[in-house]
């Protein structure tokens, strides 16, 4: 009975390579469907961080998180370097349009170049702040623009889009969120 | 001449590539710098897959090296400008993770293929030894039947 058992599991153990084998292949196709580029976003369920930075219009005026929190808002990070915000610049448009909150964050720019960009293609943003030195940036885990960021009233950061926001994006993954947001507000 | 107004050139572009990586980091103290060197190779720049703080052009990366400075001069510790670093760009920058729940099997599997391979090597070698040990009794029982039976056959002639 022993020997039996014991010929059993040598026989078994000839097929622990094909069972490593077969998991290796399934992890490694399932790697293969995650984008390696994309950091996990560390900042959703956080509060949006504090700053203290002069807004894009007026260089005098200081703006801080406290202009930020309050209401439902997208928080959204452009700059007239960024190639892919001029394709994203539409949907923005759009959204302000159908009266979405949308903040600017204009990232390591130029002033004169975003003022008059945001004259040539319309301005979206209820008032954008100057970020030029990237500061904020860097408290929000920015490492490319353009980047959007859904606020719940209370300014914890619900969402976060690397990329741009096209109709897709909007309503994959913000539409829903947003609505419900906004239903809790009222 | 060719060869003598390359060779100055080269020489020009490679000094001006020294005193610029040289020259770029200013300390209050110069104990900051080596802790500074060792944080930027082994931070990784958020907007690059392959490259470190220290060797990227990213201006993420300009911008998080000063900011590694700034934090350095604020007399931060190591463990600190990390934890301020990852909980805004993860762990992905880290290139020297921390071991934690999701990293256990990164840091972990190296030990455990050494395991497994030890103990197959193990077992290997001791089903030889024992193949050996029941083929040297084969031969010399076959040796002393032959032995016997040409003996015999020696016998009936």
């Amino acid at each position: 009975m022993k020997v039996v058992g014991g010929l059993f599991l040598n026989r078994l153990a000839l097929f622990l390579p094909l069972v490593l084998f077969a998991a290796l292949t399934i992890v490694l196709l399932l790697g293969l469907d995650k984008d390696p580029s994309e950091l996990p976003s560390v900042l959703v369920g956080e509060p949006f961080p504090s700053f203290s930075l002069p807004a894009l219009h007026d260089a005098d005026k200081t703006l801080d998180e406290r202009d930020v929190i309050g209401e439902v808002v997208l928080v959204n990070i452009w700059a007239t370097w960024c190639f892919a915000c001029r394709i994203e610049h539409a949907m923005l448009n759009q959204l302000a349009e159908q009266g979405v909150k949308v903040i600017g964050l204009n990232y390591k720019d130029n002033r004169e170049a975003a003022i008059t960009w945001l004259n040539e293609r319309g301005d979206p943003y209820a008032f954008s702040v100057f970020d030029e030195r990237g500061r904020l940036g860097i408290d929000l885990g920015v490492y490319g623009a353009p980047e959007t960021y859904l606020l719940d009233a209370t300014g914890t950061i619900r969402h976060r889009r690397v990329g741009v926001v096209d109709d897709r994006v909007w309503n994959n993954e913000f539409r829903d969120l947003y609505a419900q947001l906004i239903a809790v507000q009222r | 001449m060719r060869p003598r107004w390359s060779m100055g050139l080269a020489v020009a572009l490679f000094t001006s590539v020294l005193f610029g990586s040289e020259n770029l980091v200013e300390f209050s103290d110069e104990s900051l710098r080596s802790r500074y060197q060792t944080l930027i190779t082994e931070l990784r720049c958020p907007k690059c897959q392959n490259q470190n703080l220290a060797d990227s052009n990213a201006p993420i990366s300009k911008d998080l090296r000063e900011e590694i400075q700034r934090m350095l001069e604020q007399k931060m510790s190591d463990r600190e400008i990390k934890y301020h670093l990852t909980s805004r760009y993860s762990e992905f920058i880290l290139y020297r993770p921390d071991v934690n729940k999701t990293t256990y099997l990164l840091w972990g599997s190296p030990f455990a293929i050494l395991l497994i391979g030890l103990l197959a090597a193990l077992r290997l070698n001791r089903r030889n030894k024992i193949d050996v040990g029941s083929l040297d009794k084969t031969v010399i029982d076959q040796e002393s039947r032959i032995a016997e039976l040409l003996k015999s056959g020696e016998d009936d002639k």
